[in-house]
């Protein structure tokens, strides 16, 4: 068997609190993004003069309402140097690829110690309205009118079509929202700390049906941090080195332009378009589904937890109904605990970040939710636009 | 069954812009025609409309008008639009006959929402939208 990559671990995780939404002023995202940095260099036991490079994702946008600049962060950080400064296109799908990039970047010897950020406020744009607030283009044209103006909305699209093709049953959408709330109600700084019940969620106000209110992720403030370095180097460093054991991101054109186009065929269409991220991930580390012990799936909706379940051999495809309703993610008693942190449905949403934090604790042993034992951590990014990605870490040593 | 009625947006509500590649749908659009861009030299469809044809890179265009029949491949209920929180649409993505995998997204219309299904037959109408453009939403077909 493969040992996969391992010549590049993460050393450093940070955060700030996490706010809903409007509640992190007056701070702002630089301020926000810089106290990150701040802590997963402390965390890694590193000087933030060390940083000599930046791996972003989603274009270095922080949300859809503000941009992130490595010139801000070397002027207001005192970063003396950089040598390595570039993000993946589009969304929230390429957050655990961006591990990639730094990887790519370290490898090539452009860098010796990279920082990924992600910074969210959402004074300029709810995220929930994203769609509708766009200017026209002769793109979106062919979308906006139909009132499909959120990423929600353009998801219950996809999720309808699943449930046509395979039975799926709102009951599985419901056992992911309650099953991430459940692993949420003993972290300090999870925003959802209430238990939700079945009967809640069947009576949630329905935003776009198939998908009610408790099927969304929470609109919420903050910042994280993740430091990357050479397997090399990270021995010296404060932390046992997490090592990345596989990362890819791109995707397929059947997947395409995504949820906006709706032009998949049905094999993509009621999919998170991860499968090839997954192929590419199981390649590279020579694991398959089983030896994974933890998934930090990414939650912005329900139903995409589902199918990413599906497109990384979790569950047979069509099959993801089934096994979500059989208490299989469950953090206690489930064979593949999901989202152990409470996710962006009851944690926080930082587009992406807590779930490498998460599979970066995981895989250290400190984890709130900690999975005994666990050798494995897969995290995800998107199901959006591509590149979706995807990210295993090993057990640290 | 309930009373409330799927609708569209408001016209003053609903902008779209153009280009050269997406203009002459909205131009048949205005006259009552549903089209869909289909390649001029292999014959894909391809929507919405694009520069190169994905199979064969051809930017010969071909504007097939339409029987103006279709059925829904997906859908979802949407319930409030920022700024008209008391409004029903119906989102769907539609397949369009004669036009081999090309959908449109757009809604289905005077309709209770409980009634739509995958596979609903449905036919064209157009909504006027504003600056004088209109929108091609579907109606359940009649027989």
């Amino acid at each position: 068997m493969s040992n996969g990559l391992r010549d590049v671990a993460i050393v450093g995780v940070g955060a700030t609190p996490y706010y809903k939404r409007g509640g992190s002023a007056p701070q702002t995202n630089l301020e926000l993004a810089g106290k990150a940095i701040l802590a997963a260099c402390e965390d890694a036991g590193i000087s933030v003069k060390e940083i000599d490079g930046f791996a972003y994702y989603s274009g270095a946008g922080a949300g859809y309402g503000d941009k992130m600049d490595t010139a801000d962060f070397m002027e207001t950080l005192g970063i003396p140097e950089v040598t390595f400064t570039a993000s993946l296109t589009s969304g929230g799908g390429g957050a655990a690829g961006s591990i990639g990039l730094a990887r790519a970047a370290i490898v090539a010897g452009d860098a010796t110690t990279v920082v990924t950020v992600m910074t969210l406020q959402q004074h300029k744009q709810r995220l929930g309205s994203v769609f509708a607030a766009s200017a026209p283009d002769p793109i979106n044209s062919f979308l906006q009118p139909s009132g499909l103006s959120g990423p929600g909305h353009l998801m219950s699209v996809l999720a309808r079509r699943h449930m046509h093709l395979y039975g799926t049953r709102r009951d599985a959408f419901a056992e992911i929202a309650i099953s991430t709330r459940e692993n949420a109600l003993n972290r300090p700084k999870a925003i959802q700390k209430k238990p939700l019940t079945k009967e809640e969620y069947f009576n949630g106000r329905i935003i776009a049906d198939p998908l009610c209110l408790y099927d969304f992720c929470l609109e919420t403030e903050g910042a994280v941090a993740v430091i990357t370095t050479s397997a090399e180097r990270a021995k010296d460093l404060r932390q046992k080195p997490v090592p990345v054991v596989a990362v890819a991101h791109g995707g397929r054109r059947e997947w395409g332009r995504a949820f906006a186009w709706y032009g998949m065929p049905d094999e993509y269409f009621a999919s998170s378009g991860n499968a090839p991220i997954a192929k590419r991930l199981w390649d590279q580390s020579g694991l398959t589904a089983q030896d994974i012990d933890v998934a930090l799936l990414y939650d912005h909706f329900t139903p995409m937890v589902l199918m990413q379940l599906e497109d990384y051999g979790f569950c047979g495809k069509g099959e993801g109904g089934e096994f979500v309703e059989s208490g299989a993610i469950r953090y206690k008693g489930g064979s593949i605990p999901v989202n152990t942190h409470g996710g962006q449905l009851s944690e926080a949403y930082i587009i992406g970040m807590t779930h490498i934090k998460e599979a970066v604790e995981q895989m250290r042993g400190t984890a709130i939710n900690q999975v005994a034992d666990a050798e494995f951590a897969l995290a995800t990014g998107g199901p959006a636009s591509l590149p979706v990605s995807g990210l295993i870490l090993g057990s640290a040593a | 069954m309930s009373d409330v009625r799927a609708t569209t947006l408001p016209a003053d509500a609903v902008h779209i812009t153009t280009n050269s590649d997406t203009e002459p749908f909205w131009q048949y659009a205005k006259e009552g025609k549903l089209v869909a861009l289909q390649c001029g030299s292999c014959g894909h469809f391809r929507m919405p409309p694009t520069p190169f044809c994905p199979e064969c890179q051809s930017t010969e265009k071909n504007w097939k008008e339409l029987s103006g029949r279709g059925s829904v491949y997906s859908y979802a209920v949407i319930h409030g639009f920022p700024g008209i929180p008391d409004i029903t649409l119906v989102g769907a993505v539609v397949s369009l006959e004669g036009a081999d995998d090309a959908r449109l997204v757009t809604n289905i219309v005077d309709v209770d929402p409980s009634e739509v299904q995958i596979g609903m037959e449905l036919e064209v109408t157009f909504s006027p939208i504003s600056d004088g453009w209109q929108l091609p939403v579907f109606r359940p077909a009649q027989g």
